[in-house]
């Protein structure tokens, strides 16, 4: 099992030592008793956990545990058959993308979905459009209010530019970037949108050591210097278990533990699904 | 030997010894070619944003110069004649906006994530549907359509220019211009190329699929009714017209399904191909070159650049 091994994720420090400035508050997303089926298949059963505002929540599984699923009716994707969301202090029976995106939920995906046609630039810039809001005739003008609206948001996309390092690849489309940079233009379109709740769905996947430092720096930074919660699902354990603050593990749709990295490092269930035989 | 030559140099002589037909029948073709583009313009509108080949772009067209006639037919008269035009456009583009809405909610929403195949039989059927509330509300006869649009003839140097044509370049031309800023500049245009590049992300970043989805067939309808205004008034509004959709189809094939600039340039194409075939190659073929030109046209292009002049080409790594 390729995704079971250990990877030291070198010169990252786990948010949890002793420089941690961050306030960790109350819940602000919480799922209930969430079922989700596929025809006869029980994606998720019956889980239930809660995010805390500002904090790193793991969640991790084998393959086909039901990890994807989960993000997808986080956002709205999914529609789950029984179960609630809470969030922003009210209950939802599912979520809607529109709602969840206009609420600041912000996700990226597992297979990179860029708008390969756009450059990286329109990419960002397409992480703006809900907070644009002058009028369609001033548009096709681009005159007046919504020449000062492209400003101002242009101007907050190449701020995201700046943090994400990616300026020489402006106007690149992204279709022609390597699977790296392309998982960063990802990041940076949901970094656009100035999410209040980021799910980053396998974010590290398919990449070397170095891109994988890249990238568990930047969570760590966009988590600590704008309070943006952060919601992950990774295979690679030594980046979870540096960056995350709580892990819930699902396995077969069944949450079978939940609590801070080390406390699910020393759990027996744990060790016997997810990390096996090999780990002894 | 005799076919070689009829085929390979007498058309050129000709051209040569006779310049200014030459010039007028390139005029003709491209004015042709025009109108093509314009009802192009509207599949590739739609292609573009959702995948779909909507089979129902020439019968919006129709519906659209039906709405227009008969809303001019029922306008009091006496009213000056710009009035009477300019209401009547108003009032034709809130139907069109409207048909808009009702496509959405009653075909596209209930099939959506459905195969591509199955939306465009759901146009198919909705040609037929705007086929007939066209019939019913408006009568089956041969309407005039007269707005107003200047029909003289311009003569030039002996070469021969119908104002209408013209008018029908000019109207092609600004309407093109107004799209790619649209599509470009807007923020509306950028959601719109999001969603036909994908949709999961477009949903992730907030672009409402049901509000683009409303604005491309508003779109397209407003195309229509600009290429049912421009035909109505050279033919005549009559049922025929739905059929030029199968027109467009060789040059969509021809300029690539997604390329707003191929649909222009194919329809051009095409139409001065027409013109030029017909007249020089007359003995050749003995005439009715213009019922078949654009399909074998097409063919040919299929063989050798299936993805037309501008279309994407379809890579996939393996």
């Amino acid at each position: 099992m390729a995704e079971a091994q250990v990877i030291d994720s070198g010169g990252v420090n786990p948010p949890s030592g002793s420089v941690d400035t961050r306030t960790i508050g109350d819940p602000v997303l919480a799922v209930e008793n969430i079922i989700v089926k596929f025809g006869g298949v029980t994606a998720i059963n019956d889980v239930s956990f809660d995010v805390r505002k500002g904090e790193i929540r793991a969640i991790i599984g084998p393959n086909g545990a039901g990890k994807s699923s989960m993000l997808n009716v986080l956002n709205g994707f999914y529609k789950p058959r029984s179960g609630q969301i809470k969030f922003a202090g009210k209950t939802f029976p599912s979520m809607d993308p529109y709602y969840a995106a206009s609420h600041g939920i912000a996700r990226t995906f597992q297979n990179i979905a860029l708008f390969r046609g756009m450059s990286t630039l329109d990419n960002l810039m397409t992480g703006r459009l809900l907070k644009m809001k002058s009028n369609f005739f001033w548009q096709c003008l681009y005159f007046g209010p919504a020449q000062k609206e492209e400003l101002e948001n242009r101007a907050h996309v190449e701020r995201v530019i700046d943090f994400l390092e990616i300026q020489p690849i402006r106007r690149t489309p992204v279709g022609r970037l390597p699977y790296g940079l392309q998982k960063r233009v990802e990041l940076g379109r949901a970094l656009a949108m100035d999410p209040d709740i980021l799910l980053l769905d396998e974010p590290m996947a398919g990449m070397n050591v170095e891109e994988k430092e890249d990238m568990s720096r930047f969570i760590m930074d966009v988590n600590e210097e704008f309070g943006t919660t952060v919601i992950l699902i990774e295979h690679d354990m030594g980046v979870v278990m540096d960056l995350s603050d709580r892990v819930v593990v699902l396995d077969y749709g069944v949450k079978i533990a939940d609590g801070t990295p080390d406390e699910v490092r020393a759990n027996q269930n744990v060790i016997d699904a997810y990390l096996g035989v090999s780990h002894d | 030997m005799e076919l070689i030559y009829a085929v390979l140099v007498q058309p050129f002589v000709d051209m040569y010894l006779d310049p200014l037909i030459f010039i007028e029948t390139v005029i003709k073709g491209l004015m042709a070619g025009v109108l093509y583009s314009l009802v192009a313009l509207g599949f590739v509108l739609i292609f573009k944003a959702s995948g779909v080949f909507n089979f129902a772009q020439g019968v919006m067209a129709l519906f659209a110069a039906l709405t227009l006639t008969g809303i001019m037919e029922y306008m009091p008269d006496g009213l000056p004649k710009w009035l009477t035009v300019i209401v009547a456009l108003g009032a034709t583009v809130v139907i069109m906006i409207l048909l808009a809405v009702i496509i959405e909610r009653v075909v596209l929403r209930p099939l959506v994530n459905q195969e591509l195949i199955i939306l465009f039989m759901a146009t198919l059927g909705l040609s037929y549907v705007l086929e007939g509330a066209g019939d019913l509300m408006w009568g089956s006869d041969v309407k005039v359509l007269d707005i107003g649009l200047p029909t003289d003839i311009w003569d030039i140097g002996g070469v021969y220019v119908e104002q209408l044509d013209v008018t029908a370049a000019i109207a092609a031309g600004s309407l093109v211009a107004v799209l790619a800023i649209f599509f470009t500049k807007t923020r509306i245009g950028r959601a719109l190329r999001a969603v036909a590049d994908d949709h999961q992300a477009a949903l992730s970043v907030g672009i409402s699929l049901q509000q683009i989805w409303v604005i491309v067939w508003s779109v397209a309808g407003i195309v229509a009714l600009v290429a049912g205004i421009m035909w109505g008034s050279k033919s005549g509004v009559q049922f025929s017209l739905s059929l030029i959709a199968l027109k467009a189809l060789p040059v969509l094939i021809l300029g690539g399904f997604t390329s707003i600039p191929g649909a222009i340039i194919g329809g051009l194409i095409i139409g001065l191909g027409e013109k030029v075939v017909e007249v020089f190659w007359y003995s050749v073929h003995g005439g009715a070159v213009e019922n078949w030109f654009a399909f074998m046209l097409a063919l040919a292009f299929l063989m050798f650049r299936p993805q037309g002049l501008f279309g994407d080409k379809i890579i996939e790594r393996v």
